[in-house]
């Protein structure tokens, strides 16, 4: 199966070779969060709050801790209090006077589980009889749930100390509203002057869980003298040590952070949740403390990513050239501000060539838990209205949604309107390839309808740091910082392998812990592959130079005779015949008396992440009795830049696409009237199953990215952002109404569909 | 409380551990005997992380207790696999890159070989359906699929030859 195939010259880029860590996760070997255990380890549990809002009036943890069993209580009392300090990390803004109240409630609860206390305790069962023992009174405020309800004036107030940024003059009182921002770019009115078709529509998402199977899962251990360990799952073990340093006011050098096997992140693990209490209690009952939540705590008191109403206006001449592009969009931030509002506004009309946009965002906190960057954080909200109504407009104009696209597409020099030029980009060419794929053209059975929609997102690019070392018999080691979310412990190793030219089975990839390995942002943005991918390369490169000094030593010839072709040193052309190759087995056999071991580092701050674009093929079929929606075909067409390997590649965006399509058709977070969340587990918070899909065809387009070695862009996180609007527009083009509501399951449906009957 | 002791065999060997009355097998998997290939990722049997086959039945094993393992057969993940020889299930599973994170994988495995066992020619549609009560949030099964169905060509060919 493995193919070797030699397309752009490569010997490894570009093939599918069975990943480095593939054995251990078919095998159940490979040790994940929960997997790590001490001697004498205590269980940790949270105590969870059941009001969406209330004053914390009294806390009595006595009776816990007279509990046989229970070593040690914690509450945000045992946290130092920290100042507001907004600081932008991962891919979002982040407090961390809000991160400390988000692990541990200070004064007042904001959301159905927010964590207030936590026990550690000899076993299970203790715990969970220490938490019951907890006595907590409180006083029940008003809650607010729906992001316009929060905004109106006189809702309930989450912070009393939360004032509109954005807004001129500055407001005087409190709201809900965190933050306005606007993206302006020529003259909305104007475009809407020369508009000859005008079309708008409000649309609302709701919120929708990563739901990586994984739960969050930590191990935290402090010695006598400060020194902490803990070992989680994370996307990031620099982020965790970061964070606990933060929170807990320790300094970074005593904590070090081992990562385990990640079960699935998809954003949501960019926070930390558990791992401040565990080291916590660590430090106060002076045993290893592991924690581990349900699947019910993840979903109350984890991610989401927002809810939103998103309100989309185009105007276009009869041709089909836009004219005017206005969105406002209005995003639940949760319990804390920081949703990835900007983000969204910033991706909304990012696929265009547009003369004139007005996007307004809101930031709106409400008594949900706090978001957590999910996949193209914000862009899939967007994208939802402004496909949709793409795709309206399309029909208003009569023409076809993809001609359109490509009429309007953003090209290399086109302005976005929050700022930069495009340089090279493959937007025009996923629409063309889209156009061109059988798919687009294929006939449709009864009930059946085809949509179409586009997707844009950043890329990101970062701190990361890897080394190369070369092993006595030739072989190598490539130690990188970056959790393996993914498939990225293949991808490093087969950029290390193609420079060194050495097969990439000789390349044994792993990721370092916190001190054995430089810093490195964390895995997210869909940075690893192009970032530490270039720190990998440069230090392979390094690694290169070097074995070509030491053939030159060893040969006694000058260092410019020496070339690296096929994993050995070999003569420059004007020196043919002149030596015989030397291998780097060899090499690395003598490096002793060459001068040492052979390895190279490089720490970097990558630039030039190539931005990703996606169109999207997708045919429904409506059960007109049910209102069930059936995606019966799909094709997700990419500019990957370039596939290192394309069978990962084509597995995120077939991930992507599938979240997309629970996003779409299922997923959501129910509430009652008093604020709880109704369906926090997986029977009734309904992700995709096997047989809810269809295969779906990944078509790669490679449009190399000139700011990496190989050419590779992100790929990870773009794939989820059109498929709403595409499942929206294949159920339009199906049966003939517009679904403005996600999710868009039975009942909505076949509501619609009365609706329209009657 | 005393714990109650069960005799079991797991994976072909014979085995005894002490539980307690509410564990999970899946708590004694992982937590009595260290057999942690089994996952735990809802404990409501929604999610299939934790599935194993008990005398030749596809069963979560948070949804079992630990006490009923009593005299019965239970294959894990762990037993997938002979020696250094995969099951073609597994090998299939790394060349088609039906893994991202891998959280979910020993529990497609091993419901996957449930169903080769009992319908070793699946269709694509039957494999979907069986298959249903494995949640992956990375794949969007694509390649699971195929990896399955692949794997069923192999087991039918080995057994050809065999």
């Amino acid at each position: 199966m493995t193919s070797h195939g030699h397309s752009n010259g490569f010997k490894v880029v570009g093939t599918r070779p069975i990943r480095p860590d593939g054995v251990e996760k078919v095998t159940g070997r490979a040790a994940f969060g929960a997997d790590f255990s001490l001697p004498g380890m205590l269980v940790g549990k949270v105590k969870r709050s059941p009001h969406a809002h209330a004053r914390i009036r009294t806390i009595n943890v006595a009776p816990a801790l007279a509990l046989p069993g229970v070593k040690a209580v914690i509450t945000a009392a045992d946290l130092p209090e920290i100042p507001s300090e907004e600081s932008f990390v991962g891919e979002g803004p982040i407090n961390f006077r809000d991160l400390s109240r988000n692990c541990l409630a200070r004064d007042k609860v904001l959301y159905e589980g927010h964590a207030v206390a936590a026990v550690a305790a000899t076993s299970s069962a203790i715990a969970d009889e220490a938490l019951e023992r907890i006595e907590i009174t409180y006083e029940p405020l008003p809650h607010v749930i729906d992001v316009e309800a929060a905004m109106a004036p006189g809702a309930p107030l989450l912070h009393d100390d939360l004032f509109t940024q954005g807004v001129e003059p500055a407001p005087t009182r409190p709201s809900n509203i965190a933050k306005r921002l606007q993206f302006v770019l020529g003259d909305i009115a104007a475009g809407l002057r020369a508009a000859e078709a005008v079309v708008e529509r409000r649309y609302t998402t709701q919120p929708v869980h990563q739901a990586y199977i994984e739960p969050h899962a930590c191990v935290a251990a402090v010695a006598a003298d400060g020194q902490c360990q803990i070992w989680c799952s994370s996307q990031g073990q620099f982020m965790v040590r970061a964070y606990c340093a933060k929170l807990l006011g320790m300094g970074i050098a005593n904590i070090r952070v081992t990562p385990a096997e990640i079960g699935g992140g998809f954003g949501g693990k960019t926070l930390v949740y558990l791992e401040p209490l565990a080291v916590a209690l660590a430090k106060k009952s002076g045993r290893p403390v592991k924690m581990v939540m349900t699947r019910e705590e993840v979903f109350r008191a984890t991610g989401p990513t927002s809810g939103a109403v998103v309100e989309v206006k185009l105007g276009a001449t009869r041709d089909g050239k836009i004219t005017a592009a206005q969105a406002v969009l209005k995003y639940q931030a949760g319990a804390f501000p920081g949703s990835p509002v900007q983000p969204g506004c910033m991706a909304a009309f990012s696929m265009y060539d547009l003369p004139n946009v007005h996007i307004t965002g809101y930031d709106v906190v409400c008594n949900r838990p706090k978001v957590a960057a999910y996949r193209a954080p914000g862009a899939p909200i967007a994208s939802f209205g402004v496909e949709s109504c793409l795709d309206e407009l399309a029909r208003t104009l009569g023409m076809d949604p993809l001609a359109l696209r490509e009429k309007n597409a953003a090209r290399e020099g086109t302005r976005t309107a929050y700022g930069p030029v495009f340089n090279e980009i493959g937007y025009i060419d996923t629409v063309t390839a889209a156009k061109k794929h059988a798919h687009y053209s294929a006939p449709l059975g009864p009930h059946q309808g085809r949509g179409v929609a586009s997707g844009f997102w950043f890329n990101v690019g970062g701190e990361s740091s890897a080394e190369v070392h070369v092993n006595e018999d030739g072989s190598a080691v490539v130690v990188s910082g970056n959790p393996d979310i993914g498939g990225s412990r293949a991808s490093l190793a087969m950029m290390a392998a193609e420079v060194l030219g050495i097969p990439v089975e000789r390349v044994r990839p792993i990721v370092g812990d916190t001190s054995s390995i430089g810093y490195s942002f964390l895995t997210g943005g869909s940075r690893v592959t192009f970032a530490t991918g270039m720190a990998v390369v440069q230090a392979a490169e390094e690694v290169v130079a070097e074995l070509k000094r030491r053939a030159a030593m060893i040969l006694d010839v000058s260092p410019d005779a020496v070339a690296w072709k096929d994993g050995a040193a070999v003569p420059t052309e004007s020196y043919l015949g002149k030596f015989d190759p030397l291998s780097l087995a060899t090499l690395a056999l003598k490096a002793g008396r060459t001068g040492g071991p052979i390895s190279a580092k490089a720490s970097i701050n990558a630039q030039g992440a190539g931005p990703g674009f996606a169109t999207h093929i997708c045919d429904v079929e409506v059960d007109p009795e049910t209102g069930k929606v059936h995606v019966v075909r799909y094709t997700a067409v990419q500019d990957v830049g370039r596939a290192i390997h394309p069978s990962y590649v084509e597995g995120q965006i077939q991930g992507g696409v599938a979240q997309g399509i629970g996003w779409a058709l299922n997923e959501e977070y129910i509430y009652d009237g008093c604020g709880r969340l109704e369906n926090p587990g997986f029977l009734d918070y309904r992700v995709p199953v096997a047989s809810d899909l269809p295969m779906i065809d990944a078509v790669i387009v490679e449009v190399p990215n000139p700011r990496h070695p190989f050419g590779a862009r992100g790929v990870g996180e773009v794939p989820i952002v059109p498929p709403m609007a595409a499942l929206a527009n294949a159920i339009f083009d199906a049966v003939g109404v517009r679904l403005a509501d996600l999710p868009m399951s039975p009942p909505k449906v076949l509501a619609a569909l009365t609706a329209a009957r009657n | 409380m005393s714990k109650h002791h069960v005799s079991t065999t797991i994976n072909g060997e014979p085995v005894e551990f002490l539980c307690e009355t509410q564990h999970s097998l899946l708590d004694a998997l992982r937590d009595e005997l260290q057999l942690t290939g089994s996952k735990e990722g809802c404990s409501s049997g929604d999610c299939g992380a934790c599935s194993v086959i008990v005398d030749g039945r596809l069963v979560c094993s948070c949804l079992m207790l630990a006490v009923e393992a009593e005299g019965r057969q239970v294959d894990t993940i762990e037993g997938l696999a002979h020696g250094d020889r995969l099951h073609p299930l597994q090998q299939r599973f790394l060349e088609a890159a039906a893994l991202q994170c891998g959280f979910c994988t020993p529990g497609l495995l091993v419901a996957a070989k449930a169903l080769l066992d009992r319908n070793p020619q699946p269709t694509e549609t039957e494999a979907r359906y069986w298959l249903a009560g494995n949640l992956c949030r990375c794949t969007g099964y694509d390649k699971v699929i195929r990896a399955v169905l692949a794997a069923a060509t192999d087991v039918q060919e080995g057994a050809r030859k065999a």
